[in-house]
């Protein structure tokens, strides 16, 4: 562990902001004030701020339907999410993408996705723009990241994705974020018979990693080493993180396909905060009362997005019909 | 007579033709729901709940879950269908035929030209459309609009309960595929629907109310706007002929060129976007074939050439509503 305390406190306060983002959302929904499906991340943050720690803007990721803590890692405001998740015109994509489809290319963020599967091929896309560009002042390549879930693994274009980017050697990063569900069904019943996604990554000729997406610490270690390999110019990897959502596949999801007790006891073990708490507390790096401060910091900030994004302007007809062709 | 939801109708339906021919095969993207989890098969039942039940009582063999593979979902129908079977494919939002598209285009709708009618592909594929849930670009789009122009398919749009169960019976047993497309904002609305072998026969459109003074033709959840919009202009003296396409194609052309011959008035309903689309279309149609009864240019009534916006009240402005409607029968009726 050869973090600084500075890292430490930033990982965790980036962690905190995508669980108290959630949370937040997970209360505002009751109220029915935001419109649309909103799929939430917590659970997952380890993954999003494992990965996004090492990235700089030049680096690009590719999001999903589940994409906020994505957004957030890679460094989206979080009022301006707030405001598009709320639908005003302020909102990060002036409140025609909502939660789905969220953007920001100014922090290589490329934008999450309603499509299941269609982020892969894009991802390769933004990596081969970067092996264009060439390699930073230090030698190094600049990546481009596709975060898929284990359901779109199964698509066809995610297969594609693979190939074509061992094929040109992209500097393209496939995580896998495996929480056991696509949607209502189960990682067994719908990836073959392996059960194994990153050897599926593997078969297309790429080196693979493994590592427990509820441990901030696997995460980043497993990306430190993945991302030293491909920015050195060896060509794409692929990684599956064994991670855990806390909340229904949707906001609304009645999750009958849990087993009893599913839920509480993911919070309990599984808990990449509380894990991350554990382990810098127990090695005496940080202390409670750092983290207590972190967390009072983080509900404050959530609250100002909360209410920036309920005070923020509205829509109106005229904005249908803009941003809809480029103006010459 | 039996009052049920149109989700109701839809899974009434299919059990039913599935008791009755053992060649009818369910597959889809959790239409099981549950599928290798805790809670087990049936915990959920497809995200419309329009599968509900069926694995229960067909088995795995005729109700199959698929992994996130709508391409592979579509080429499997095909297969089936080529090889004796009757599938009903569920696209979970029709937004995702992109995924499927090559299945659906080039191969399920081209197999009996091209095979010169030597072989028949019986594939129902349903599919959940339309806009009013605030879901955005990618899950609310009107996709009948690319279906219906694709020669060898035939495409449905029913808007009550009872013309789903005619309508998704009369598909099942079509030897055609033929895309089944269920508004989102319409599966919860209620209705009668007749008892047993209940058939409604393609390319008949529905008069959902009759007059003299302007022709409105609509589809799917639209019908609901223009029939508030007759029921009032009827309070004014102003009769409205609203005409429920039900299948866009075949297209009853019969019935809209009838109807103008009548009114020399018509409006064309459409949620999809105007280009290229079915108003457009069904303008010209009218343009072509009867011109000399028209009293003014056809209106069509369709969102504006965008992609379909988040907040709700953008995706308000954007859709066609009861206004916009009244508002463009007024129009006509003004006209010189
Ligand atoms: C092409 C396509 N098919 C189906 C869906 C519906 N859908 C949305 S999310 C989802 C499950 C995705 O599962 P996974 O990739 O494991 O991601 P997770 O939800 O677990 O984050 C499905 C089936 C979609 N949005 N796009």
């Amino acid at each position: 562990m050869q973090l600084s305390r500075e890292a430490l406190l930033q990982a965790y306060r980036q962690m905190k902001v995508i669980r108290e983002f959630e949370e937040r959302l997970h209360s505002e929904i009751q109220t029915g004030e935001i419109a649309g499906f909103t799929h939430l991340y917590a659970g997952q943050e380890a993954v999003a701020v494992g990965v996004c720690e090492h990235l700089t803007p030049a680096d690009k990721i590719i999001s999903t339907h589940r994409g906020h803590g994505h957004c957030l890692a890679k460094g989206c405001d979080v009022n301006d999410m707030m405001k598009e998740i709320w639908g005003s015109r302020e909102g990060l994509c002036r409140g025609k993408g909502g939660s789905m489809h969220i953007a920001d290319t100014n922090v290589g963020m490329l934008g999450a996705n309603g499509i299941v599967g269609a982020g892969a091929p894009i991802a390769v896309g933004a990596a081969l723009s970067n092996k264009l560009d060439g390699p930073d002042e230090n030698g190094k390549l600049r990546v481009a990241i596709a975060f898929s879930g284990d359901g779109a693994c199964n698509q066809g274009t995610t297969f594609e994705a693979m190939n074509l980017a061992v094929v040109t050697q992209a500097p393209c990063i496939f995580v896998f974020e495996n929480n056991h569900y696509s949607e209502h069904t189960g990682v067994d019943y719908a990836v073959g018979t392996s059960k194994d996604i990153a050897s599926r990554a593997e078969a297309f000729g790429m080196k693979v990693w493994r590592a427990d997406g509820t441990d901030f610490f696997a995460v980043y270690e497993t990306m430190r080493e993945l991302l030293d390999y491909v920015r050195a110019g060896n060509g794409p990897a692929a990684v599956e993180f064994d991670t855990e959502r806390f909340y229904g596949h949707f906001e609304g999801d009645p999750q009958r396909y849990r087993g009893p007790g599913e839920l509480d006891r993911i919070r309990e073990t599984r808990d990449c905060l509380k894990a991350f708490r554990a382990s810098v507390t127990g090695a005496r790096l940080l202390t409670d009362a750092d983290l207590d401060a972190l967390d009072a910091e983080v509900m404050d900030a959530i609250e100002g997005a909360v209410e920036t994004a309920r005070a923020a302007p509205r829509p109106t007809a005229e904005d249908v019909l803009t941003d809809v062709y480029v103006n010459y | 007579m039996a009052k049920m939801m149109y989700r109701e109708a839809v899974v009434s339906t299919i059990a039913a033709e599935m008791e009755r021919d053992p060649s009818v095969v369910v597959l889809g993207e959790d239409v099981v729901g549950g599928m290798g989890t805790a809670g087990g098969p049936e915990a959920i039942g497809g995200i419309w709940s329009t599968s509900t039940g069926l694995f229960g009582k067909f088995g795995k063999d005729r109700v199959i879950d698929t992994p996130i593979s709508e391409s592979a979902i579509m080429g499997a129908a095909a297969g089936l269908a080529l090889a004796g079977k009757r599938p009903i494919a569920e696209l979970m939002f029709a937004d995702f035929i992109g995924v499927s598209l090559d299945q659906i285009w080039n191969q399920i709708g081209k197999f009996r030209y091209m095979f010169g009618g030597k072989s028949k592909c019986p594939a129902v594929i349903r599919m959940a459309y339309g806009a009013g849930f605030n879901a955005a670009a990618q899950h609310s789009q009107s996709v009948h609009q690319i279906l219906t122009g694709m020669p060898g398919l035939k495409v449905v749009m029913p808007s009550t309960p009872a013309d789903v169960a005619g309508l998704l019976r009369q598909a099942i047993r079509d030897d055609d595929p033929v895309i089944f497309l269920e508004h989102k904002a319409l599966y919860a609305t209620s209705g009668e629907v007749p008892d047993g072998e209940h058939l409604v026969p393609f390319g008949h459109a529905r008069i959902a109310r009759a007059g003299e003074d302007v022709t409105i033709v609509a589809t799917g959840m639209l019908l609901g706007f223009c029939e508030a919009v007759a029921d009032k202009l009827a309070g004014e003296g102003i009769g409205c002929d609203v005409i429920d396409l039900r299948t866009t194609s075949p297209l009853d052309e019969e019935a809209i060129l009838d109807s103008v011959e009548v009114t020399g008035r018509l409006v064309v309903v459409d949620e999809a976007p105007p280009r290229c689309g079915l108003a457009t279309d069904i303008c010209s149609l009218v343009a072509n074939k009867a011109f000399a009864s028209l009293k003014a240019p056809p209106q069509p009534v369709t969102p504006p050439h965008t992609p379909i916006p988040f907040a709700r009240e953008m995706e308000s402005a954007y859709l066609p509503s009861a206004d916009k409607i009244e508002a463009a029968v007024r129009k006509l009726l003004d006209w010189r």
